[in-house]
C-alpha cells in the first residue's frame, strides 16, 4: 500500500550563466523561498535530502558544507545523493513511504561552470576501458547521435526544431530569460563542434539550485490548495556499457514510464531532461508522449539552460507548478543521468 | 586526491577567486577478466568474451550485460573491424587519444558482436562514414590498458582483410588460458585525473580575505541570531540558515577555548613536533577557529589561556589566514569562563 504524496511547493533561483557565489549561499535562498511558499518551519520538516556532485563543484565533501544552508541546528534527518536532486527526490518519497516522516524538503544544485563540464562528466564512464581516452560528454553524445541519424530515428532539422522551441521557451522562462531567437534553417547553418552535433545541440551550461516540499496525505492537502499528487514513479537504469543495447532508443526510459503509468491517460504537460537535442527525441518516443496533445517542455527544457545535478529536479519543480497553478490536470517529469539516457526517472504528478 | 591553489584575483564582483587544480592518482584493480584482457592488449593480441546469448564483447565483459551470468569464454578477435557510429572532434583535448582532429567511433572488430570505444585517425571528417574498415594501430609502448591501442587507421580497400577474404578476419586460434597466477599478468591500471576548477571564495568570505591582505581579522554577524563568525564560512549561519550580515572587526587578542598537543608525524608536516593546535575564539566573535600555538612549551598551553597573533612579514600575506604564523600568549590573566563554541 502506497501514502498519498504530493509536490506542495517549489522555489527555483533565477539561473546564471556563471556564478560567483559558494554552493551554500546559492542554496540557502531557494531553501528559503519554498518554505515560505510551503508556510513551513524549518523544523516541521521531517527529512532533507541532496542532491549535487562534488567532482563538478571541484570540493570533495562539498555535500557536506552544503548542510550549512539547512541550519541544522537542532540537527536534522537528512540524506545526500551523489546525483540529480531529482534522484534525491524520489528517496525522500521512498523515505515518506516508509512512513518515517510526512514532509520533505528536496533541494539541488549545479555549479556547472566551475570547472571543464564536458571533461569532469569522463569520469562517470566506464574507468577502464572508456574514460582513459578522456572523450568528455559531448563526444559520447554525439555517437549516440549519429546512431540515430543514421537509424532514421531522428533528423538534423528535428534536432534544429526541438533547439528552436528550446530558445524560445527559454526566453519566456523567467528562470532563463537569455537567449537569441533562431529559426531551424539558421541552427542548420552553424557549424558542427562534435558532429554531428551543434553547440545549440548541446545543453548550455548553467549554475543554479532548486527546492521542492513534498508532503504526504493530509499534511498536503492543508499546506496546498491543489497539491501535485505523484501518482507513479520509476527509476530504471541500463548497462552502461555502449553496444550492449541500442544507442537508437533508450529502453530505460521506456521501462521507466510504463511502470509510473505515463499512458494510463493522457498528458497535458511533460517537462524532460535532455541534455542533447536528439535526447528530446528519443525520450519523446521512450516516454510514450503524443506531440499532439502533450505540451513538451513548456520551460525551455534543458537545452537553453543545463545546471546539472539541477537540471532533472527543476524538470519537477516544473511540471509541478503547473499542476499547483491549475493550468494541467496531469504532467509527466522526467529526469536523466549517465551517458546515453543511462538512467531514467519518470513521475506523473495529478492535480486530483 | 590534492589540490592547489597558486595565484588569485578578484573579479569584477569583488569575489576571490583562484585556479584549482585537484589530482586523483586513481590505481585501480583490474580482476580476474580484465587482467587477461589488458595483459593480452600489451602482448598484441586482442581477445574478448561471450555473453549469455553467444554475443562476443571486446572490450571483454566480465558479467553479461542483460543475464548478469559471468562471461567465462574467451574467443579471440581480428585485429579489424567496421565503425558502426562515430563523431568527429574537430578540437583535441588534452588527454585525448591523438593531437590533431580525429574522430570518435564505435568499432565492431571481425568476430566480436559489440562494439568498443576508440579513436579513428581519419584525417578529415569526410573521409569516415558509418560502415568504414578500420585496423588498430598499436602504441609504440604497451602498458596494459585501452590506450595500448594508440587508435585506429582507416583501411584502404585493398588492404581490408574482410573484402580480400570475401567474409570477416578469421580470428587466430584460441590459445590456452594463462594462469592467474601468472607474474608478468596486468594487475593494475593506473588512471592519474587532473581538473583544473575555478575556486571562488563567495562574496561573503571575499571581504574577510580583503581584510587579511590588510591585516585586518573581518567577521560577519548573523542576520537573524547575531553570533558573529570568523571566518564567515560560506555566509550562512549553519545554525539558523540566515546570511550572515554585517562585517564586524574582531580580535586581534583571543582565548584557546580548547587545544591538543600533536606528537604524531605525518604526510606534509610543517610544524616541529609536539606543538599544540588550539580552538581560538577571538575577542568580539562567537565561533572559535583553529591554529596553532608557540613560543611556550606545550604542556604550559591550557584552556583560558590568552593570546595574540604573531604575524608573518608584510611582504608574504597574502587572501589567506596563514598570514598569521601563531598564535602566542599575550601575558594576560586567563579568561575564568569559556562558553563552549557550538
Ligand atoms: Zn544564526
Amino acid at each position: 500500500m502506497t501514502r498519498d504524496v504530493a509536490i506542495v511547493a517549489t522555489a527555483q533561483r533565477p539561473l546564471e550563466q556563471h556564478t560567483r557565489l559558494t554552493s551554500v549561499e546559492l542554496i540557502a535562498p531557494a531553501i528559503a523561498a519554498a518554505l515560505r511558499q510551503a508556510g513551513l518551519e524549518r523544523d516541521e520538516i521531517g527529512f532533507w535530502c541532496h542532491g549535487s556532485c562534488d567532482y563538478m563543484s571541484g570540493q570533495p565533501f562539498s555535500f557536506v558544507s552544503a548542510v550549512d544552508a539547512i541550519g541544522a541546528w537542532p540537527p536534522v534527518v537528512e540524506s545526500h545523493v551523489e546525483g540529480d536532486g531529482a534522484l534525491a527526490l524520489y528517496e525522500a518519497w521512498i523515505k515518506i513511504q516508509s512512513g518515517e516522516c510526512d514532509t520533505a524538503l528536496v533541494f539541488a544544485n549545479g555549479k556547472t561552470t566551475a570547472g571543464p563540464i564536458d571533461r569532469i562528466l569522463t569520469l562517470q564512464l566506464d574507468p577502464y576501458m572508456v574514460a582513459p581516452l578522456w572523450p568528455g560528454a559531448t563526444a559520447i553524445a554525439a555517437v549516440q547521435a549519429r546512431a540515430c541519424l543514421d537509424a532514421g530515428v531522428v533528423t538534423e532539422a528535428a534536432m534544429a526544431a526541438v533547439v528552436a522551441r528550446s530558445i524560445a521557451d527559454g526566453i519566456a522562462n523567467p528562470n532563463v530569460g537569455w537567449g537569441t531567437p533562431a529559426t531551424e534553417s539558421e541552427l542548420l547553418a552553424r557549424p558542427y563542434v562534435t558532429a554531428p552535433l551543434r553547440a545549440h545541440d548541446c545543453g548550455l551550461p548553467a549554475d543554479g539550485t532548486v527546492a521542492v516540499v513534498l508532503a504526504a496525505g493530509d499534511a498536503a492537502r492543508s499546506l496546498c490548495a491543489r497539491p501535485a499528487w505523484i501518482r507513479g514513479i520509476d527509476h530504471r537504469i541500463a548497462s552502461q556499457r555502449f553496444g550492449a543495447a541500442s544507442l537508437t532508443e533508450s529502453s530505460s526510459a521506456t521501462s521507466a514510464a510504463h511502470h509510473a503509468g505515463v499512458g494510463a491517460d493522457r498528458v497535458d504537460i511533460a517537462e524532460i531532461y535532455a541534455p542533447f537535442s536528439h535526447q528530446h527525441l528519443l525520450l519523446t518516443a521512450a516516454l510514450g508522449l503524443d506531440t499532439e496533445r502533450t505540451v513538451i517542455n513548456p520551460s525551455g527544457g534543458a537545452l537553453c539552460a543545463n545546471p546539472q545535478m539541477a537540471a532533472g529536479l527543476i524538470r519537477f519543480a516544473e511540471a509541478a507548478d503547473r499542476i499547483l497553478a491549475g493550468v494541467a490536470d496531469r504532467a509527466v517529469a522526467h529526469s536523466t543521468s549517465g551517458p546515453c539516457l543511462q538512467q531514467n526517472l519518470v513521475a506523473v504528478l495529478e492535480g486530483a | 586526491m590534492s589540490g592547489a591553489t597558486t595565484e588569485y584575483q578578484r573579479t569584477e564582483d569583488g569575489c576571490f577567486t583562484a585556479p584549482l587544480l585537484l589530482t586523483y592518482p586513481y590505481s585501480r584493480t583490474v580482476g580476474e577478466t580484465l587482467a587477461r584482457f589488458f595483459t593480452s592488449l600489451r602482448d598484441g593480441r586482442i581477445e574478448g568474451t561471450r555473453g549469455s546469448d553467444g554475443r562476443v564483447y571486446v572490450p571483454p565483459a566480465e558479467f553479461d550485460p542483460i543475464t548478469g551470468d559471468p562471461c567465462t569464454e574467451w574467443v579471440p578477435v581480428g585485429e579489424q573491424g567496421t565503425v558502426t557510429s562515430w563523431a568527429w572532434q574537430s578540437e583535441p583535448q588534452p588527454g585525448h587519444p591523438l593531437d590533431h582532429c580525429f574522430a570518435w567511433a564505435l568499432i565492431r572488430l571481425d568476430g566480436a558482436d559489440v562494439e568498443m570505444f576508440h579513436a579513428v585517425d581519419a584525417g578529415t571528417p569526410d573521409a569516415i562514414v558509418t560502415g568504414s574498415r578500420v585496423a588498430v594501430r598499436w602504441s609504440a609502448e604497451r602498458q596494459g590498458g585501452i590506450t595500448d591501442i594508440a587508435c585506429f587507421d582507416l583501411i584502404p580497400a585493398d588492404m581490408d582483410d574482410a573484402s580480400a577474404a570475401g567474409t570477416p578476419d578469421e580470428p587466430p586460434a584460441a590459445e590456452a588460458p594463462r594462469s592467474p597466477a601468472n607474474a608478468d599478468e596486468v594487475l593494475r591500471l593506473r588512471q592519474p585525473v587532473a581538473v583544473t576548477y575555478e575556486w571562488s571564495a563567495g562574496p561573503a568570505a571575499s571581504g574577510h580575505l580583503e581584510g587579511l591582505l590588510e591585516g585586518r581579522l573581518l567577521g560577519r554577524r548573523c542576520t537573524s541570531c547575531d553570533q558573529v563568525y570568523f571566518p564567515p564560512r560560506n555566509g550562512v549561519c549553519p545554525r539558523c540558515a540566515a546570511p550572515l550580515g554585517e562585517e564586524v572587526e574582531v580580535g586581534p587578542q583571543g582565548t584557546i577555548t580548547t587545544f591538543c598537543i600533536v606528537n604524531v608525524p605525518f604526510l606534509g608536516q610543517r610544524v616541529k613536533i609536539p606543538y599544540v593546535a588550539a580552538q581560538i575564539v577571538l575577542d568580539g566573535a562567537d565561533i572559535s577557529m583553529q591554529h596553532l600555538i608557540q613560543e611556550c612549551e606545550a604542556h604550559e598551553v591550557r584552556i583560558g589561556m590568552r593570546v595574540e597573533p604573531v604575524w608573518k612579514p608584510r611582504d608574504e600575506w597574502g587572501p589567506s589566514l596563514e598570514n598569521i604564523q601563531y598564535f602566542r600568549p599575550n601575558g594576560q590573566a586567563d579568561t575564568a569562563t569559556i562558553r563552549a563554541t557550538s
